[in-house]
Formats: C-alpha cells, sequence, structure tokens
C-alpha cells in the first residue's frame, strides 16, 4: 500500500493501543462503571491497529460502544449513548414536525459499535474499526448509512480485540463505501503469529474488486427471515434487492435454513458461558479498576467487579455461570454446541445447493428514537436486534451490510449479503455492485453548521468535516 | 428506490394473506406464518410467571430441566406453525436461594437486586427452547476452524521485557510484585451482598 497514502482511522476502545488510554478528556464527570477504566494504558498494540499504522494511517481516536460490547444500541457505554449521526440529517429533520425543538428525539445507532459508525457517518474519518461478534459492526452499520463488514473468522488477527466471545469474534470495518473497505481489508487480512485462529491460507493483496458478471450468480433468499417483525419497508426494499438481480440475468432462489429460529437462543447460551469464561480476567489485581476493600483477595475481587461491571456484564456473567455449572453443563452449554453445528450445516447446505451469496435484511427496522429504545432492557433488545445477524457468526462466515435506501423517516436502511468462508472477496465484488445500482444519498449534515438554533449539550458543536 | 409490490419470491412464500402496514403509501408483502417456538414461547405470560419471584428458602424447588436426562423433543421446522413445548411453565423458572448463592460465589460477582434475579430466570427461560431441537447424534462444534490445523509458535521468548509498563497499570505494586490482598479467606457476607436478594 502507498505509504503516502493517509488514511484516517478510528477504533473502538475494545481495541488497544499502546500508550493511549480511553479517557474523554473534556469530561471529567464520567461514571466508574467501568473496570478498564480512565486508569488502563496498554502496553501493546492490536494487530490490526499495528497494522494500519505500518501503512501509514492516521489515528483520529478510540469511539464509544457498549460497555464490553454487549449491547445493540450503543447505549450502555461508561460514557454515555452514542447518538446516530443521521439525527440531524437534512434528510431526516425536514420530515419531522416543525415543533420538536431541542435534542431530545435523537436516535440510537445501533450497537454495538455504535461510535465508530457515527465517526465515519459524520465524516469525521475514512474508516473505522469495529467488533463484531453477534453484528456489532453490520447493526449500527445499517442504522448510520454505512458499509458495515464482518470479515470471515480467521481471516483477520484477533489480538488485542479484548475478547467477548473467543470462537465468534472477529474485527469489523466501517467505510462509506465498498471500495474503502476492500482496501482497509487488504490491510488487515492474513495470518498473524500473535492469533492462532488466524489461518495460513495465502490471500491475494492488495484486495481489488473487479466487474462482476451477475448472470452468472446465484442468490439465495432464506425463507425463515422472513419474520412478522420485519418492517414492511425493509421487507419491500428486500424484494426490490432480489427482483434487481433477478432483472440482470442472476439466478435467484428461496433457501431454507431450518434451525434459523433456535439461533438466537443458541447465540445466548454459548456467548453468555463464554464471556462468564473471559470476564473472569477483571479482578483488579494487575490492571484495571481496583476496589479499596482489601480484607481479602475474594473480598477484593468481588468489590472490583460489583463496583466495575454495569448490570449488564454483571447479568450476563451469572447467567453464563448458570450455563457452565455441572449439573446444566450438557444441557445447556453442550446442547447449544450441537445446535450450532446444526446450524453451520444449514448454511453449508445452502451454499452447497449452488448459491454463491445470500441477501437478507441487516435490521428489523430503522434506526429508533434512543427513548423508545431503552423501554426494554438490554438482552431483550440484543435478542430482537441481532435476529438476523448472529447466525453468521456462528458459522464464521464473512457479510456485510451495504446501505441501499433511505426509509419514509429520511433514515437509512441497510441489506446484508452473507458469503462462504474465506471468500471474502467475491462477497465484496458482489457488494460493490450492488451498491453501485442503488445508489444511496450522502448524507447532508450542512445545515448542523448554519441551523443556530440547534445547540447541543455543553454548548459545544460536534465538528464535522465534509471534505 | 421506489416502493412497489413486487409479484415474484416473497408473495410465493407468503402463506396468509393479511397484509398490515403502518405506511399507507408502501405495499407491504402478505405476511408469512409466524416462525413457530421462538415467537410464542416468549409470550408475556410465560415471562410474568418469571417475574412473580419469591424465594422460599424450605422450598428447594431446582430446575426441572436439569433433571432430564438427554436431548428431548423433536425438531421444530421453522414456519410451520407447530407447537413448541412450552417448557417454560414448568417450575415457572424459579431459580433457588442456594443456587443463587453459589453462582455469585462462583462468579464473584453480586446479582444486587431482584430484578438481577428476574432476569437470570428469563434468561433461562429463553434459553430452555433448546432443549425442543432434536441433536441425536450431532458433534458439540467448538471452532468452525475444527478441521484445519491451526498454527502454534515455537516456544521461544520472541519479546517481553516491559515490566515497566504492566506494573503501571496495577494500583498496588511493590517493587516488582502486584500486592494481593491475604488470600484464604472465604468470602464474608457482607461485602458482597448489597442488598441481598433472598432477604425479604
Amino acid at each position: 500500500m502507498n505509504t503516502a497514502y493517509k488514511d484516517w482511522e478510528s477504533f473502538q476502545e475494545d481495541m488497544v493501543l499502546a500508550g493511549i488510554t480511553p479517557v474523554d478528556t473534556e469530561s471529567s464527570s464520567v461514571p466508574t462503571h467501568h473496570l478498564l477504566e480512565l486508569c488502563y494504558i496498554p502496553p501493546y498494540n492490536a494487530t490490526v491497529v499495528q497494522k494500519l499504522l505500518d501503512q501509514g494511517a492516521l489515528l483520529m481516536g478510540k469511539t464509544n460502544l457498549d460497555e464490553f460490547a454487549m449491547g445493540s444500541g450503543s447505549t450502555d457505554g461508561v460514557f454515555g449513548p452514542v447518538k446516530n449521526p443521521w439525527s440531524y440529517s437534512k434528510q431526516y429533520r425536514e420530515r419531522q414536525r416543525h415543533d420538536e425543538h431541542g435534542d431530545s428525539h435523537w436516535l440510537i445507532t445501533g450497537g454495538s459499535s455504535g461510535g465508530s459508525a457515527a465517526a465515519v457517518a459524520a465524516y469525521t474519518c475514512f474508516a473505522a474499526l469495529g467488533s463484531d461478534t453477534g453484528g456489532s459492526t453490520r447493526n449500527p452499520a445499517a442504522h448510520c448509512g454505512l458499509v458495515g463488514f464482518k470479515p470471515s473468522y480467521g481471516l483477520v488477527s484477533r489480538h488485542g480485540l479484548i475478547p467477548l466471545v473467543n470462537s465468534m469474534d472477529v474485527p469489523g470495518i466501517f467505510t462509506r463505501c465498498v471500495d474503502d473497505t476492500a482496501v482497509v481489508l487488504g490491510v488487515l487480512a492474513g495470518h498473524d503469529p500473535k492469533d492462532s485462529t488466524t489461518v495460513q491460507d495465502p490471500i491475494k493483496l492488495p484486495m481489488i474488486l473487479g466487474e462482476m458478471d451477475v448472470s452468472r450468480l446465484c442468490i439465495g433468499i432464506p425463507k425463515e427471515y422472513l419474520v412478522p417483525e420485519l418492517s414492511s419497508e425493509i421487507r419491500s426494499l428486500w424484494s426490490q434487492a432480489a427482483d434487481l438481480f433477478e432483472s440482470e440475468g442472476a439466478k435467484v432462489i428461496e433457501v431454507s435454513l431450518p434451525h434459523t429460529c433456535y439461533s438466537i437462543v443458541c447465540y445466548h447460551v454459548l456467548c453468555t458461558s463464554e464471556v462468564a469464561s473471559n470476564m473472569a480476567r477483571f479482578d483488579g489485581l494487575q490492571y484495571g479498576h481496583r476496589s479499596g476493600i482489601d480484607v481479602s483477595t475474594e473480598a477484593m475481587y468481588a468489590a472490583t467487579r460489583q463496583e466495575g461491571f454495569s448490570d449488564v456484564v454483571r447479568g450476563r456473567i451469572l447467567s453464563g455461570n448458570f450455563f457452565l455449572l455441572k449439573e446444566n453443563y450438557e444441557n445447556y452449554f453442550v446442547k447449544a454446541q450441537k445446535v450450532r453445528r446444526l446450524i453451520v450445516r444449514d448454511f453449508m447446505n445452502a451454499f452447497d445447493s449452488g448459491v454463491d451469496v445470500l441477501l437478507t435484511p441487516t435490521t428489523l427496522s430503522e434506526a429508533v428514537p434512543y427513548l423508545e429504545f431503552i423501554k426494554e432492557d438490554n438482552r431483550t433488545r440484543s435478542a430482537q436486534d441481532d435476529i438476523f445477524t448472529q447466525a453468521v457468526n456462528m458459522a464464521g462466515l464473512p457479510a456485510v451490510s451495504v446501505p441501499v435506501a433511505l426509509s419514509n423517516q429520511g433514515l437509512p436502511i441497510g441489506l446484508q449479503f452473507i458469503g462462504r468462508a474465506f471468500c471474502d472477496q467475491q462477497l465484496l465484488t458482489v457488494a460493490k455492485w450492488f451498491e453501485k445500482q442503488v445508489q444511496f444519498p450522502t448524507i447532508q449534515l450542512q445545515d448542523l453548521m448554519d441551523d443556530g438554533s440547534l445547540v447541543l449539550e455543553n454548548g459545544k458543536l460536534t465538528s464535522v468535516s465534509l471534505t | 428506490m421506489s416502493v412497489q409490490a413486487s409479484p415474484t419470491l416473497f408473495m410465493a412464500m407468503a402463506t396468509a394473506a393479511t397484509a398490515t402496514s403502518a405506511h399507507p403509501d408502501v405495499v407491504s408483502i402478505a405476511r408469512v406464518a409466524p416462525p413457530s417456538s421462538l415467537r410464542r414461547t416468549r409470550s408475556k405470560e410465560m415471562w410474568a410467571r418469571a417475574l412473580r419471584v419469591r424465594f422460599p428458602a424450605t422450598l428447594n424447588r431446582g430446575r426441572g430441566f436439569a433433571s432430564k436426562a438427554g436431548p428431548q423433543g423433536k425438531v421444530q421446522e421453522a414456519g410451520q406453525g407447530t407447537h413448541s413445548p412450552r417448557l417454560a411453565t414448568q417450575g415457572a423458572g424459579r431459580v433457588p436461594a442456594a443456587k443463587i448463592e453459589h453462582l455469585e460465589r462462583l462468579a464473584l460477582v453480586n446479582f444486587g437486586s431482584r430484578e438481577a434475579v428476574a432476569r437470570l430466570e428469563k434468561a433461562i427461560a429463553f434459553a430452555d427452547q433448546l432443549h425442543a431441537v432434536d441433536t441425536d447424534g450431532v458433534e458439540p462444534l467448538e471452532s468452525v476452524l475444527e478441521d484445519r490445523c491451526v498454527y502454534l509458535r515455537s516456544d521461544n521468548v520472541a519479546e517481553g521485557n516491559c515490566t515497566e509498563e504492566l506494573l503501571r497499570n496495577s494500583h498496588h505494586v511493590v517493587e516488582e510484585y502486584f500486592v494481593a490482598p491475604p488470600g484464604n479467606i472465604s468470602l464474608p457476607d457482607l461485602v458482597n451482598k448489597t442488598p441481598s436478594p433472598t432477604a425479604e
């Protein structure tokens, strides 16, 4: 990659960067429910960060997310919730009632990598990194009108990505167009000796996406993804997308993934179990927040974790520990692992029947207002919102959310393409073709600067560069 | 993209003719029958039951599901409108107080409130849907890379010498040691319960 090519990158706080603390220097009153509080200075860089730095990328900063990447709204982070830049777009605001002044009806970004999505959507940087364990990159990408890419498990190094679910986590990439994703992926992909779950297959780099002959493509539409909760607008766009491929000569067929309805349940068990294990390292002894209680090690650990973890995180740890109890291990954890194999087989059968790429919705609806989102708790929301995205993580397949059109409210809607394992380049080629057909509009934020009546919190305006 | 009905794949997939739409100018595509188990078992009645939590210490009603041996149930084909077993009605999803304490000791994390216990019970009830899947003869999947021989590096020291950076992250360090409070002391109830979810 040309060293003169300077990209501005952001990545979220659960990736480590040597020497930099995840601190918001402008805010002095940050709640302390975060074990990796304002005092953890990582002594090393995540591999994906290092690779970008080696290519001359300029690091903009670290972004907000749901705490420990648990959530589907980016509303449960210690630094507060993330606001979707589309809340302030001309396209959205002109369709709202004009008497809605003030900032109380802003929309969520989706999650958990909402901060990274917001950063790219607001044109503050060229690209951003997130994580994707159950859809945490694709979900906010759909809500923020971005390309959100989840690589094949094993393609991109997880060294330095604070683990949530080791068997499903991958770093995710946010960009405004598919070509940019290919550029970033070309830098990040490849075997890393520090992460033995990266495969050693040779990868053709740089990743250049060529033209595609759509007439040779077979698109699969999984019928079980047509759920009643899916918004009618997204349903319609999904259908139109299928028609688009068909009209260009592609073969579009219905496929079945019979275990789809169990997928979110299986994910829930495996996720909480691995989380219980992964969060065990946070005891306050070697890094992170440490409680003042020091009457015994156990007391100190318990108090530290009580103070340092939010309700969401604690809830998942406790659920995970329940499923891992000796009496429950076979019936829950192992059972979920078996169901996981069935889900993987479903995908394999679909691809073996000649399908190249699956086409599905990414989210059930467009971004919702924060005040509405928080009416349900984190676990319920995650179970609802991850429905189209988490099965992909269980199978380790690559997937990408591509922005398609604006809803009636003027908000972005994305659709998801799922590819075969390690066929990331082919997947992106299909996505690039599709992106060119739909011509998704650019966010119009110019009003934000011109409108003197819009006052954000603390009287500060977010600086947005549109160049 | 203009929004119009498309008489293709999606019409063919629908089995019911009802079409409802929140947007009058959007022609929605007819609905399919709802996926069987997931929708029904997440009913309000089930969650309401789970929320009516009392902790009768004397009534050691364990988790009925844990005592069942082996995988059970028939395969639930999605979208076929079959009934899924309402497993949540058995044992009403209550976790005994002793189990709660045990989990808190294992996790070194406090439930902290009755709501947290209720959330756990909801989570368990949610997970119970897995028992409807027939997994006879299916091996557990641990990693999607199971068919590959993954890389193991040789056991040589390649990096290190970052003692200072590592020690810098700890709150309590003496010379090159992390300092821990005394061990071998069991957790006092005082620290871990704020307030106790089992107290009435």
